[in-house]
């Protein structure tokens, strides 16, 4: 398929100005460039084609089934577009007089409110642009709270080996150490590794619960206790909150902060699109800290107010609106209750499909999951030859997006899967037979399954060249 | 599956070789068994020169096309030299992981634990298993 600039001609275009009837102003030459800027020249209906053609290539959630794990790539229902496409949000201006945007500091304020309610935290923050920013903001208020207790010596956090990659990574940026705690057998944290590692150097532990296995760590309790009584702070990564909402609090469960993925758990676009919200909630004592721009609500209104103490802005102006709206438009639509049945939808679905898959996959750990689950085809590879990796593009040409694959790292040959609470069980059941499916052809034809896809826009892609040898530049 | 172990190295659980030559050098890579695991390599962030290895703790990390996997130091000592033709083709360690050293390390102050080949073996079935 061609790019734009390769469908420019010279001359095409698709603006229709009327000629100019006030004085012409241009800046000092000096100011000028010495040669036009190189822009495609399409007209716009190949414009129109152009970006319609690459749609049809792309796969989402409004395309099929999209179980990718620990994602939570749920369905973004429409009435959150139509809200946050109101003039009078999609209108305003950063800089407007808070008195004259009432309206869009209520939203703030009622969606912390929410969130606050749903984590069990006090305070949230909006500013962060997207998940792994959220945790880095985390983590400055972690850090912060020991600098202002005089406390240097915190310089490590501790993560479960089965953490999503971006909790060491953001703590890396944050300045800290990272002590990796092994899982036991069963997907829990290794308590006894825990215990040994926490002491007076640790800023506090980064987790996520239920975990990256779908296991929801029944150790909570104590996991936050050891934490907590070796001086450092308990961090929450909501990535899977769907599994927990409106049935159990991370505030309740000992964590200190938590963030929110909006662009995942409450139903606002997520991957590629974009924008995110990495929404940051946190306990009273770390308020403080916050970045600045909060909303309160005092007597005549919403106002904005800077921490005291603030870690500063780690965004312009005040996160990405939008996003919060439309998040803010899906707790109302849900309610208190709906918000407590799509998490044990959510639930029940990712067991339901555990369960058919049964006749031929194995769970990477035994016993009920949460939202999401790994099946590992480690004896599927050694007896077939076929791997992870080729059935999730089988999975391609059944009509799926194929699950997250090779995560957590824990598990060998993994596919991770996570139905979401909308999808309906002839859904469910059809996955599950195309699935098998694939299983039946990695016993008689494995060769049909390395081939696979073969329905797709592009064949097999060479991964390994594409990142041994990257062209990142388009030469024109 | 049958790894290719040489005799005359030392091993460590987490996968790593080490060779001590007559100059009081080590060298290290990684095993067959881990260039396997890890899948086709696609770059290797390699340590500084002159940089403080120390045994058991991450010395430098290797990405394929499946993970990020940290390659831990099997001696404490310096850094001397690293295998800079890695920069341009990590696809070396697949293709020949006891030919493609990481690094040179110098001023040994300690090993960590250590397996001849025959325990190493063991591990690794042990690992399979």
């Amino acid at each position: 398929m061609k790019l734009l600039f390769e469908r420019s001609r010279e001359g095409s275009g698709c603006a229709i100005l009327p000629p100019l009837d006030v004085p012409e102003c241009l800046p000092s030459p000096e100011l000028m460039r010495k040669t036009p800027l190189r822009l495609p020249q399409v007209a716009e209906v190949d414009l129109s084609r152009h970006y319609a053609a690459l749609e049809k290539r792309a796969f989402g959630v409004n395309d099929g089934f999209y179980p990718l794990g620990s994602c939570t790539m749920k369905y973004n229902p429409k009435v959150n577009e139509q809200i946050a496409a109101l003039p009078g949000f999609a209108k305003l201006h950063p800089l407007s007089d808070e008195r004259d945007v009432q309206g869009a500091m209520e939203v703030y304020f009622r969606a912390g409110t929410c969130l606050a309610a749903i984590t069990g935290m006090d305070y949230m923050t909006f500013q962060a642009a997207a998940g792994a920013h959220g945790e880095f903001l985390g983590l400055l208020l972690i850090r912060a709270y020991h600098r202002d207790r005089g406390d240097f010596a915190r310089k490590k956090i501790l993560v479960p080996d089965s953490a999503h990659g971006t909790n060491p990574a953001s703590a890396a940026m944050a300045g800290f150490e990272v002590v990796s705690i092994p899982s036991t057998a069963d997907g829990r944290v290794d308590l006894e590794a825990l215990r040994m590692a926490a002491g007076p150097d640790t800023a506090g532990l980064m987790l996520t619960n239920p975990n990256t296995l779908g296991i929801f760590d029944e150790n909570i309790l104590e996991i936050t206790r050891i934490v907590h009584a070796a001086g450092g702070l308990n961090y929450y990564d909501g990535a899977n909150l769907n599994a927990i909402m409106g049935v159990a609090r991370p505030g309740d469960m000992g964590f200190d902060v938590v963030h929110l993925n909006l662009h995942k758990t409450f139903s606002t676009p997520h991957g590629g699109g974009g924008p995110g919200s990495g929404a940051v909630g946190v306990k009273a004592f770390l308020a403080d800290f916050l970045p600045r721009r909060q909303v309160r609500k005092e007597l005549g209104g919403y106002h904005f107010v800077d921490p005291p103490k603030s870690v500063g802005a780690v965004k312009a102006f005040y996160g990405n609106f939008a996003v919060v709206v439309k998040a803010f438009a899906y707790l109302l639509s849900l309610g208190p209750d709906g918000v407590r049945q799509a998490a044990e939808c959510a639930v029940l679905n990712a067991n339901y499909l555990m369960h058919a898959l049964r006749p031929g996959y194995t769970p990477a750990i035994e016993g009920m999951c949460m939202h999401e689950f790994v099946l590992s085809l480690e004896a599927l590879k050694r007896e077939t030859g076929v791997s992870a990796l080729d059935v999730a593009k089988g999975m391609i040409d059944g009509g799926m997006h194929p699950p997250t694959m090779y995560f957590p790292m824990i598990v060998h040959e993994a596919l991770m899967l996570e139905p979401t609470e909308t999808e309906s069980r002839q859904t469910l059941d059809w996955a599950a037979g195309v699935m098998l499916e694939i299983l039946r052809k990695a016993r008689e034809n494995p060769e049909s399954l390395h081939a696979a896809p073969v329905t797709a826009p592009v064949r097999r892609l060479d991964e390994v060249t594409a990142a041994r040898r990257p062209v990142l530049r388009y030469p024109f | 599956m049958a790894y290719h172990i040489p005799e005359e190295l030392l091993y460590t659980k987490s996968h790593e070789w080490v060779r001590f030559d007559e100059d009081g050098t080590a060298l290290v890579g990684i095993t067959d068994f881990a260039q396997h695991s890890l899948g086709d390599i696609v770059f290797i962030n390699l340590p500084e020169q002159g940089q403080h290895a120390a045994a058991g703790e991450q010395l430098a990390d290797v990405e394929s096309v499946k993970a990020v996997e940290g390659i831990l130091s099997p001696v404490t000592g310096t850094v001397l030299c690293v295998n800079e033709a890695l920069d341009e083709a990590p696809e070396a360690v697949n293709e020949d992981p006891y030919g493609a050293w990481i690094v040179r390390i110098g001023d040994i102050a300690g090993r960590g634990e250590l397996l001849d080949a025959a325990q190493y073996r063991a591990h690794v079935e042990q690992e399979e298993a």
